[in-house]
């Protein structure tokens, strides 16, 4: 009964919803506002990647609490997952010598970690040039130190405070450089600093800055999250 | 016709059905990671239509390169929203999952309702009050499987 009702009511979504979207100027999209930032992001932002403008000069107080959001919520798990094996080597030895990922994993991972590193930062760097940026690097990071750390379960894990001390040092200056912009410029995270020659790496004032804060702390918070997930059920 | 047979409208099509997926997963399943599978597979729809809504007939990204000449881009906006939502989405996600190992370590089950059952009864012992439900009810927690 529940199946046939929630069907029911499922089908006259899907046609409201087809619809809704039937009417929809499909392919000339009716916002104004993306066209105005089009027009003057080039001169006000002076980051090639018009998203990346959005993301951090437009609304970039709204990037802060979306940061505010991923920190709660990694917080949440920690507080729930408290007696996770987070730092400290798995307690249980009678399933050690199983827990051990074999050669080709451990090797494996040792060997792309490098270029994990490199990739995520080069994504995280070029994030006002190209696609990508400091949530998406971040990501990277994150993975390539939580693949470590997961395929070696008896060996020494990211140290909790270098992780917690990077995500506050982060956070900080990405607070700092908005309050520093709302001293001098006169807007909260207003872009500032000199926007340099337009598509270069060294252009757009403090938008690489403050992707690369935002890289570091998206980073470190993942990883933590990872980790503290990654947790035999006996830990828990 | 309402709907008209282009790419895009394929591409809204594709969009609403993955949601509408998602949500009937959502409101028929019983387990609860297949619950959370199902939000996610909402969320991805929903962020698609959010994405859609912002595509231009022959746009290109919003990127400036080098050899750009004037074309039209896409809307820059509802890309940026996509960003945050899937932030915020995956960090939803991992705390929707340690609160299904917390149950998971307590109740030793992920069925609806066999948790639901045994919470009730949790709470009934906890204040002295008779548990909910009718006297002559056989004293039996919800088999698993067993269609409402």
């Amino acid at each position: 009964m529940t199946k046939f009702a929630s069907l029911l009511f499922i089908a006259g979504l899907a046609f409201f919803l087809m619809v809704v979207t039937g009417l929809l100027p499909l392919g000339n999209s009716p916002m104004l506002i993306g066209n105005a930032i089009l027009d003057s992001a080039k001169e006000q932002v002076g980051a090639a990647n018009v998203v990346t403008s959005v993301v951090l000069a437009y609304r970039g107080l709204d990037t802060l609490g979306e940061l505010s959001i991923l920190f709660a919520a990694a917080s949440a798990v920690g507080l729930l997952l408290t007696k996770s094996s987070f730092n400290k080597p798995s307690k249980n030895p009678t399933n050690t010598e199983e827990s051990d990922s074999g050669f080709v994993a451990i090797n494996g991972i040792d060997l792309i970690f490098p270029l994990l590193l490199v990739v995520g930062m080069y994504i995280i760097s070029h994030g006002h040039l190209t696609p990508g940026g400091g949530f998406q690097g971040g990501v990277v990071l994150a993975i390539a130190f939580a693949m470590r750390s997961i395929v070696r379960p008896r060996g020494k894990s990211i140290d909790h405070g270098v992780v917690t001390f990077i995500e506050a040092f982060a956070g900080l200056s990405f607070i700092v450089i908005g309050l520093v912009a709302l001293y001098t410029q006169g807007h909260f995270l207003q872009p500032m600093l000199d926007q340099g020659h337009f598509g270069s790496l060294w252009s757009a004032g403090t938008i690489p800055l403050l992707y690369l804060a935002v890289g570091l702390k998206v980073g470190a918070e993942l990883a933590g999250l990872i980790l503290a997930l990654n947790t035999d059920e006996v830990n828990i | 016709m309402l709907i008209n047979i282009s790419i895009e409208g394929l591409l809204y099509f594709g969009a609403i059905s993955l949601s509408l997926i998602g949500l009937f997963g959502l409101l028929v399943s019983n387990n609860v990671f297949r619950m959370l599978l199902a939000l996610v597979m909402f969320e991805a729809g929903a962020n698609l239509i959010l994405v859609l809504s912002g595509f231009r007939e022959n746009g290109i990204a919003p990127i400036f390169l080098a050899d750009y000449s004037g074309a039209i881009m896409n809307d820059p906006v509802p890309q940026a929203l996509v960003l945050t939502a899937i932030v915020i989405g995956v960090g939803i996600q991992a705390l929707a999952l340690a609160l299904i190992l917390r149950v998971k370590k307590h109740y030793k089950s992920l069925d609806m309702r066999v948790i639901r059952s045994k919470l009730e009864h949790e709470i009934a012992t906890q204040a002295n009050v008779e548990p909910p439900g009718s006297h002559h009810a056989p004293k039996q927690i919800v088999r698993a499987g067993e269609h409402q």
